[in-house]
């Protein structure tokens, strides 16, 4: 029964893993595809996470680390995302639509 | 109160150390414990001058009632963007938007768009000089207008409150 619950924990996570690969092929442009990893990756992520925590739960030893990878995708999804969004706009790297006026 | 003030400048801070202390070594033990306080002690206390200013959770009842939402809304994020990169053909309408703030504290601000970055076809890039704008990326944006007015009433409005800016 908890192997069950485990592994479609597991294939939910894989499965948007997967997903946040196929938008950064098929995603248009740069800005757009910087979608992809700060979001499909964030949820299929958490679903490997949540098996890890039930695996681990089951066999008699508590595990609470997965909280921390949690906490630290958290804090560093974000920034990274807004280093390389930032970095494009500043190098002016190619849209599909118009880049935005915007000096500091 | 006034020495334990002194000692222990940043509670919060140092509560935090400690458990993410705990975390990291998955144990409750006594010798860990008391690794885990010289830690949460010491680090607030070596690192004070790198803090910028002092920024104090007004309501911290409110605080984990916005985390929640934002996992929330993190797991809908996920699921929208997944339903847009996996539809076949559809024309996205990505959009620059200039999200105008409401608040100046750097902290704050740095909470704003981390959370835009995580919830709903919104990445954050960029904030100007005087703190008056947010220059975001959104993936699929219908109406603008309403995508502003939807992070101000969400998300910019508890963080305004839970900070006291």
């Amino acid at each position: 029964m908890i192997d069950a619950i485990i592994s479609i924990f597991l294939i939910f996570g894989a499965g948007f893993a997967l997903i946040g690969s196929i938008g950064l092929v098929r995603l248009p442009d740069f800005y757009t595809r910087l979608h992809g990893p700060t979001k499909a990756t964030t949820l299929g992520l958490g679903g490997l996470l949540i098996a890890s925590m039930i695996y681990f739960t089951s066999r008699g030893e508590v595990s609470l680390h997965e909280l921390l990878v949690t906490m630290f995708l958290f804090m560093t999804a974000p920034v990274s995302a807004h280093l390389l969004a930032k970095a494009a706009l500043h190098l002016r790297i190619r849209s599909e639509i118009e880049l935005p006026k915007w000096d500091k | 109160m006034k020495l334990l003030k002194r000692l222990v400048p940043h509670p919060i801070f140092s509560f935090v150390l400690l458990v993410v202390w705990l975390l990291l070594n998955n144990t409750l033990s006594a010798g860990h414990i008391l690794l885990g306080s010289v830690i949460a002690l010491v680090l607030p206390w070596a690192t004070a001058g790198f803090w910028a200013e002092q920024l104090h959770l007004h309501k911290p009842g409110l605080a984990l009632r916005f985390l929640l939402l934002v996992l929330w809304d993190i797991t809908v994020a996920n699921i929208q963007v997944a339903k847009l990169i996996l539809s076949p053909r559809r024309k996205l309408r990505p959009a620059f938007i200039h999200y105008p703030l409401d608040m100046d504290n750097d902290f704050a601000i740095t909470v704003l768009a981390a959370t835009i970055s995580l919830t709903p076809g919104t990445v954050s890039i960029d904030v100007n000089g005087d703190h008056s704008v947010l220059l975001l990326h959104g993936l699929d944006v219908d109406d603008e207008a309403a995508l502003i007015a939807e992070i101000k009433r969400r998300y910019e409005a508890p963080i305004k409150e839970i900070f006291g800016c």
